[in-house]
């Protein structure tokens, strides 16, 4: 199995007061972390990639609980989520799908079971691209107070052999949310939707 | 006048190899930005004082933030600098008054020290343009290992009546540095110079 080499981590964070309305009482904040790692089938096809996904378990679980960590540590804080990858030229798309499962897996591990699914974007893309993250609530997708995105990228990657890979926590809504639709104080939170 | 301040996100980033070597400790960067209304947008104004009371009340905010950040103390940051970008309905001296008369002092005791001067950059520029920010040894300007800079931007600033004002600290130099010259441990940090 090839082992996970990572070159680079990186976290942000930003806390929304307003957006030109009034200002928050609870400004909301949106996290994401980035590590660039070697992406080992670069360069040539190959047909089997899964057992990377394994390989990619500790890192998406140190990655989650960093993020959780600048955020305030609080797993009842995290009100969304969403994870994405971006692929180095040397890659193909598909490597970029490898992140389902480890990122999934570790946020709703560190969050104690988040219902709903994990929105997620993929692109290939050279130095300096930028992903744009999507966020949805992390126990009822269609809380349409809490779809949102969040833009990632680093100057310096990902380099033609590299995947960065990314998570993303919001600990609220878009800052002056009113499209109403399902609210978060309604969901019933147990099929992950609604 | 104290800031409107509509965003603020805190970037960290650590290097854990280049070029194929192991970078231990990593090489830590963090950078603090904060996007606030600019109070002279789509005028000349003469008096630019409020802007400069700005700047010192950002020094500190931003300079605490980014070695809260690093987790580090004060004592423990080597690098710094400053810079501001300016949206389309300000002009360029708004950056100066914000970044040059008063943003220095609260910074070196954020960093607890700071002989030399705070190397800065400063341009008008719309949302998800990308500002450099220089970064120099904050008691030695010569030392050579530490001349570095670090690229912050946000999708959504600054808008045409807002200011971008950036700050950046370092616990140690570029990852591999090799170029020679004065050395963070043979800094005398007296003079601000050497």
């Amino acid at each position: 199995m090839p082992e996970v080499v990572v070159r680079k981590i990186a976290t942000v964070v930003e806390e929304i007061f307003h957006e030109g309305g009034p200002v928050s009482a609870n400004p909301p904040k949106r996290g994401a972390i980035m590590a660039v790692i070697s992406n080992p089938f670069a360069g040539k096809y190959v047909e089997d990639l899964q057992p990377f996904m394994e390989d990619l378990k500790p890192l998406g679980l140190m990655m989650a609980q960093r993020l959780l960590a600048v955020l305030g540590g609080d797993a009842a804080a995290i009100e969304g989520y969403g994870k994405a990858t971006l692929v180095g030229s040397g890659g193909e798309l598909e490597h970029g799908a490898l992140w389902h499962a480890p990122g999934g897996y570790a946020m709703r591990e560190v969050l104690g079971g988040a219902k709903a699914i994990v929105p997620s974007a993929k692109k290939v893309g050279g130095v300096g691209a930028r992903l744009d993250v999507p966020i949805t609530h992390v126990n009822a997708a269609y809380v349409r107070s809490h779809f949102d995105s969040m833009e990632v990228g680093m100057n310096d990657s990902p380099r033609a052999g590299e995947l960065m890979v990314v998570l993303v926590m919001t600990t609220g809504p878009r800052v002056h949310s009113r499209m109403g639709g399902l609210e978060a104080s309604q969901i019933k939170g147990e099929d992950g939707l609604r | 006048m104290s800031a409107d301040i509509r965003k603020i996100a805190v970037w960290v980033e650590e290097t854990h190899m280049e070029a194929g070597q192991v970078v231990a400790p990593a090489a830590r960067k963090a950078v603090a930005v904060a996007v606030i209304a600019n109070p002279f947008a789509g005028r000349y104004v003469e008096d630019l004082t409020a802007l400069m009371d700005i700047g010192a009340e950002l020094g500190e905010l931003l300079g605490q933030r980014c070695v809260a950040a690093l987790g580090i103390s004060p004592a423990q940051a080597q690098s710094y600098g400053k810079a501001a970008m300016v949206g389309e309905a300000g002009e360029l001296e708004h950056a100066a008054a914000i970044l040059h008369p008063k943003l220095g002092a609260p910074l070196r005791v954020a960093v607890g020290g700071g002989a030399a001067l705070v190397p800065s950059s400063k341009k008008m520029g719309g949302p998800g343009q990308v500002l450099d920010v220089p970064l120099g040894h904050k008691d030695a300007a010569f030392v050579r290992s530490h001349f570095d800079a670090i690229e912050v931007r946000l999708n959504d600033a600054p808008r045409a009546g807002e200011i971008m004002v950036a700050v950046a600290v370092t616990d140690g130099g570029r990852p591999l540095a090799r170029v020679g010259g004065l050395t963070h441990e043979a800094a005398e940090g007296r003079d601000g110079l050497r």
